[in-house]
């Protein structure tokens, strides 16, 4: 899990995605792409960011919810917490690697 | 050259011709019965002779998957053009629209896209 959580970390347009869903959860796909292309000229493809939505809802740091017809995504701030611990309060740690 | 016309597909004519004149404010424009169907469209009272919006009926079977997909993503069906998109906003959710985009500022354009209860999302604009 914590490996997942820092290669999607590595990636700055993932990071980008986050720091957007900071600003408001609950996030269509077409915000998360019209934000990325208009604020920070990152013009992915659809799909491209789709696939790095699903890397971070891998690691658990983007939440998806379906409402009806539409999907939402929000930021899941937790597995960082997770991370931040480890090394704050070495007793608490992790066992993986 | 220039745009006459653009389209919606609706799930229910009679629904939308509702909510595009009593919610959003548009005209009627056209009302022709041809059928099961009606050519049915709307203008704006800004502009009664502008480009019209067909309110089409989405009876073809590709049009329902193509719509879900698009509602999903939360991918507008077009765009409209409004003064003030917050004032719309509170104006609209007053009324019990559905906002799938709050008002987004993104430098010289604002916007916030709307659930048109047939099946489409709308987006409504502002430039500075």
């Amino acid at each position: 899990m914590a490996e997942d959580v820092f290669k999607a970390l590595a990636d700055p347009t993932r990071r980008r995605i986050l720091d957007e869903l900071v600003e408001r959860d609950g996030q269509t796909l077409f915000e998360i792409c019209t934000r990325l292309v208009t604020k920070h000229g990152l013009g992915l493809s659809r799909q491209a960011i789709s696939q790095h939505l699903a890397v971070l809802e891998s690691a658990g740091l983007v939440l998806s919810r379906r409402q009806g017809r539409y999907k939402f995504h929000d930021l899941n701030t937790e597995p960082l917490e997770r991370i931040t611990t480890r090394w704050l309060r070495p007793d608490a740690a992790e066992s993986a690697p | 050259m220039k745009i006459h016309l653009s389209s919606v597909f609706v799930d229910d004519q009679d629904k939308a011709l509702r909510f595009y004149t009593d919610v959003l404010g548009f005209v009627k424009k056209h009302d022709v019965p041809l059928g099961e169907d009606r050519w049915l469209t709307v203008a704006s009272p800004e502009d009664p002779d502008g480009t019209e919006l067909l309110l089409e009926p989405s009876g073809h079977p590709a049009v329902k998957p193509y719509k879900t997909a698009l509602v999903q993503d939360g991918i507008p069906a077009t765009s409209f053009a409004v003064d003030d998109v917050h004032a719309e906003f509170n104006r609209l959710r007053e009324l019990g629209v559905h906002f799938t985009q709050e008002p987004l500022e993104m430098g010289p354009v604002t916007t916030a896209v709307l659930d048109d209860t047939c099946g489409n999302l709308i987006q409504i604009v502002h430039s500075k």
